[in-house]
């Protein structure tokens, strides 16, 4: 719901992370990883980025979007697996005693400048 | 050529959230969050909630609307501090984050008071992304508003300490599988405290005002 501001701080984050010396280079590509339980919906992220980067050194460039699964973590019996569903128990033992080792993302990984 | 980041898009967001924690702890302040959807009670349920505990606890309301004061004006009638943030005046802001806290704070005697409650924006998804420094998060649900909220908005339910499902009193007039509730927010969040309360009637609210008092005593020890 709040795509908007999100691909506001994406462009900031990139556009500052181009170095100086390359202040004429063309960005190609920001890769972005993003959890699947972050509250943020990927197709209107992109459309969002889409608009703004006009008139941005980051204009042309691509959004790469990498889901990140919600992978969880049994504290009782150990095991590890991918949550598909909103279900947060153990599907080994039931328990409900979990760790979330990922899927609340929301990072920019890098950059892409053309040679 | 690629330019390594590795950066947290909500960064900004998430500094400031620690800025305030840090101030919200240095001055003995425990702040709830306090998120629903629109129309869960959540007004109605602070409102009976705060005659309650003051004296005992004394209590500030920072509340978050996209438009009008109306809520801002009925917690004020409970005689607690009162701080309005109103998002945009014709819509706006999903939910409220660090940095509008921190601004409103400013207007609070954060030495006079223990307990800040944050009246989140009413909304189940975004209000959950978003740290603003708070020691505790509670979600209300209201029995009108269906069984299975805890699956459609997962994020929300994961994050929360506890579930006030609320207006109860209406339950003889519904056709809601109240197991079936407590089966799904369970399935999100096993081991999650639901205090069924009724803002109305005011049933049930012991338990869940007991509660609030011990996770209020677990900061101050």
């Amino acid at each position: 719901m709040h795509e908007m501001g999100i691909a506001t701080e994406v462009i900031e984050i990139a556009e500052a992370s181009i170095p100086e010396e390359m202040h004429d280079a063309k960005v190609e590509c920001v890769n972005i990883n993003i959890g699947r339980l972050a509250a943020v919906v990927p197709e209107s992220l992109r459309f969002c980025f889409n608009i703004l980067i006009e008139n941005t050194r980051l204009a042309g460039a691509k959004l790469h979007i990498r889901e990140i699964p919600v992978k969880a973590y049994c504290k009782d019996c150990k095991h590890e697996w991918i949550i598909d569903a909103p279900v947060f128990t153990c599907t080994q033992c039931d328990s409900g005693a979990l760790d979330i080792l990922s899927g609340r993302e929301l990072d920019i990984s890098s950059i892409e400048i053309a040679d | 050529m690629e330019i390594k980041i590795v950066r947290k898009v909500l960064d900004v967001n998430a500094k400031m959230a620690e800025q305030n924690r840090k101030l919200f702890g240095d001055k003995g302040v425990f702040v709830l969050n306090v998120m629903s959807s629109p129309g869960a009670g959540k007004t109605e349920t602070l409102v009976k909630t705060l005659v309650r505990i003051m004296p005992d606890i004394k209590s500030a309301v920072i509340v978050g609307d996209i438009c009008t004061s109306h809520d801002a004006d009925r917690l004020a009638q409970s005689g607690v501090p009162v701080v309005q943030i109103n998002t945009e005046p014709f819509g706006g802001d999903c939910h409220l984050a660090a940095h509008v806290i921190e601004k409103a704070a400013l207007d609070l005697d954060l030495d006079a008071i223990d307990l800040l409650i944050v009246e989140n924006v009413g909304n189940l998804v975004c209000p959950a992304e978003f740290d603003i420094g708070e020691d505790c998060r509670i979600v209300v649900l209201s029995v009108a508003e269906g069984e299975d909220k805890p699956v459609k908005y997962p994020l929300m339910f994961r994050e929360c300490a506890a579930t006030l499902l609320n207006k109860t009193d209406l339950l003889p007039h519904l056709d809601y599988d109240l197991e079936a509730a407590l089966n799904y927010i369970h399935q999100v969040h096993p081991d999650m405290p639901v205090f069924q309360i009724s803002a109305r009637t005011e049933e049930g609210f012991d338990p869940w005002i007991a509660w609030l008092q011990k996770m209020i005593d677990k900061k101050s020890k």
